[in-house]
């Protein structure tokens, strides 16, 4: 009703731009993510995502051989073409291009535009003109030919080699692996454990239902940075140690407060009067969990998965603390946050690809499951 | 043997013990220990019933007082002690952390995430879901605004990498700096501000969170007074803030401490962007500075952490008693 009254265009039309402008302040980051895992990595680090589907100047280097020299009125004349230069081949591969300028030194690659008449360093002059010819004249002839440097317009370049150096060579396939295996019985044992507690705190009758309903409110805030020195002692002294059962255990404990919490609600919700006329049928407290509750709580249930799939899924601190930190064990975010980010902390195009393979799967989960993941946070925190 | 054949096993295990548990021990009760029948049918079966919440209750309880409630006392015990864990150095932990620069910088840093987040979360999530309601294409945006939820704070830090890079090629920041003809800067080694940087990675994730909360209590306000505030002749303004926000404020309030309390457990952000390093330090950071290393320091950090907490946790225990009356 409050588009009948004290509406306008001009407001409606503000509020549409303002709304574009959010969206797209949350949006671009990711998608600078997402394009740049598919650049090329020489691309990547001479021009922004932004710019991706424009050409980009390149320096490439050449040596040119010497034993190609003719001599033309008393100088020694070498003649070609950069492009030619085999090595080049994966980014030149029709052997032309553009170039617009060159140098004869590393340190100045761009030095002189090309047509220019410039110095050799050795002796003698040196011309690159901009469809890639070359013409070195030398007083005398040369035992090694001069390197070359030019700057090169490339067209954009989206490639795989990424996700494949990823995938298959840095060991993100076993990280990934790792990761799904912490995840998945992380997810269902607590779920489990929880659902049993939650009826128990919302139907049945029992002295001090109140004292521990209170205590789950207050265990869902105890910073898990507590847990992790004791327990880790507690796991070593009786012979788990860092491991897989540890970090499922581990979850299981960390996540129970909101699993309890978000479950109970959701029950306490459920209508009385089936629950009963259950009870005067006959079923015991087992059958009605089982036969009524379980099904009927199904959307709470499918919530506290998703919540606790994502949680699991995106956790560094428990895995870093609870697994063994060899590559044999290191999940996704362990081996991008020690591993990837130390070896590889200049290696944008590889850090992009790891970073999207790991949020890969919960960006799936979160877009096909959204309903009942919103349903989990309303039913915890809206009254 | 594999992982992944563990973890399927770990299921089976897992999975067939808890049920086999409830199975077994519900008809180990109603069957063997206090059978439905005989003389003393009556009185078994309410003993049965006064036992069972307890079968129900019994694993959940076990975990969340290994994992939660005893590491609360046992962490406060071990913090007393030294790095070898051998003596008893009461308090000297403690003493020593507020004698070190970085642990207060950690804990000036950790009041102004507290501050900071919650409140720009919760703000902008007001914002975003104020306006999107009115919107035919509300739907999507909201749901745009709410991926960062699926994404980890890991895969967060790398994305904002190639805003705040340093290279004027990969940072959007840097690159429109140099447009306008600017100096290329690091922004995460800008002293004091670093932190607002970093902060709002967090308030990126968050503020689906919040939005997507306070736009479900917009929609519950009943029409009438609203109605009544139009008639009234309350501009679109004054219906926002003086009719619709006072309705919510305790919607607004739990948004906050949930933010709040998340604050106080993130640790990753800071570690992959900065590692702690140019004052960007918070208390979750520092704290894994001594992890594995000083299980006394370590501790003594999470104690801290925890006497943060604390406030709002006696504030949530209380709000759920009142609710329960």
């Amino acid at each position: 009703m409050d588009n009948i009254a004290g509406q306008n265009q001009g407001s409606k039309l503000a509020v549409n731009i303002t709304v574009i402008i959010l969206v797209l302040l949350w949006l671009l980051p990711t998608i600078g993510l997402f394009v740049s895992s598919f650049r090329d990595r020489d691309q990547i680090s001479n021009s922004g995502w932004w710019q991706a589907p424009l050409a980009v100047d390149l320096n490439f280097r050449t040596r040119v051989a010497a034993d190609g020299a003719r001599e033309e009125n008393g100088t020694f004349v070498l003649e070609g073409n950069v492009f030619a230069d085999p090595a080049l081949a994966s980014n030149f591969p029709d052997a032309t291009g553009t170039i617009a300028a060159y140098g004869t030194r590393a340190v100045a690659p761009g030095e002189f535009a090309a047509g220019e008449v410039s110095e050799l360093r050795a002796g003698g002059t040196v011309v690159v003109n901009s469809d890639g010819s070359y013409r070195i004249e030398t007083a005398e002839a040369l035992d090694r030919g001069p390197t070359l440097y030019f700057e090169a317009r490339t067209p954009p370049k989206f490639t795989l080699a990424n996700y494949r150096t990823v995938l298959f060579a840095d060991g993100m396939d076993r990280a990934f692996i790792n990761t799904l295996t912490v995840t998945i019985p992380a997810t269902i044992i607590p779920i489990l454990i929880a659902a049993f507690a939650a009826y128990a705190l919302a139907w049945m009758d029992f002295p001090g239902r109140g004292l521990l309903i209170a205590a789950v409110v207050g265990l869902l805030v105890v910073p898990l940075q507590l847990a992790l020195v004791p327990l880790l002692s507690l796991h070593t002294n009786i012979g788990i140690g860092q491991s897989f059962l540890g970090i499922w255990l581990a979850h299981t404990g960390f996540g129970l407060p909101l699993a309890v919490y978000l479950l109970r609600n959701y029950m306490v919700g459920l209508p009385r009067d089936i629950i009963e006329s259950a009870k005067v049928d006959g079923a015991t407290d087992f059958q009605i969990f089982v036969r009524i509750i379980l099904p009927l709580s199904f959307p709470a249930l499918a919530s506290f998965a998703i919540f606790q799939f994502l949680w699991t899924w995106n956790d560094l601190l428990v895995a870093k603390v609870f697994l063994p930190s060899g590559a044999e064990s290191q999940v996704m975010t362990v081996k991008i946050a020690d591993d990837l980010l130390g070896s590889r902390g200049g290696d944008w195009g590889i850090l992009a690809t790891a970073a999207f393979v790991s949020i890969a799967v919960p960006l799936v989960v979160f877009f096909t499951m959204q309903r009942y993941l919103v349903r989990g946070l309303l039913a915890g925190s809206v009254k | 043997m594999s992982p992944v054949f563990q973890g399927i096993l770990t299921i089976i295990i897992g999975v067939g013990g808890c049920v086999g548990y409830f199975y077994f021990s519900n008809m180990l009760l109603d069957k063997v220990i206090f059978p439905a029948r005989g003389p003393n049918t009556g009185r078994n079966i309410n003993r049965a019933n006064q036992v069972r919440p307890w079968l129900f209750l019994f694993p959940a309880m076990f975990a969340l007082g290994l994992y939660l409630a005893y590491p609360v006392v046992g962490s406060f015990w071990r913090s007393l002690f030294d790095r070898s864990g051998a003596n008893f150095i009461g308090l000297g932990n403690y003493v020593d952390l507020f004698s070190e620069g970085t642990f207060r910088t950690a804990v000036m840093n950790n009041l102004l995430w507290v501050l900071f987040v919650p409140a720009m979360a919760t703000f902008l999530g007001l914002l975003v879901a104020q306006l999107t309601d009115r919107l035919s294409w509300g739907n999507i945006a909201k749901s745009l605004i709410f991926m960062p939820m699926a994404i980890s704070f890991v895969g967060a830090s790398l994305i904002w990498k190639f805003v705040y890079s340093a290279n004027p090629d990969i940072g959007i920041i840097n690159s429109i700096r140099d447009a306008m003809g600017l100096a290329v800067l690091d922004p995460l080694q800008v002293r004091f501000w670093n932190n607002f940087f970093l902060m709002f990675i967090l308030v990126w994730i968050q503020t689906g969170f919040a939005m997507v909360i306070l736009s479900a209590a917009l929609r519950g306000i009943p029409e009438e007074t609203i109605e009544a505030a139009i008639i009234d002749g309350a501009n679109a303004f004054q219906v926002f803030f003086k009719i619709k926000v006072p309705q919510i404020m305790g919607t607004i309030v739990v948004v906050w401490t949930t933010i709040t309390i998340l604050v106080l457990k993130v640790f990753d952000i800071v570690y992959t962007m900065t590692g702690g390093n140019f004052g960007t330090h918070i208390l979750p950071s520092y704290m894994m500075t001594y992890m594995f290393r000083d299980d006394g320091r370590a501790t003594a950090v999470a104690f801290v952490i925890m006497l943060l907490v604390l406030p709002v946790m006696i504030w949530n225990i209380r709000q759920a008693r009142n609710e329960m009356r």
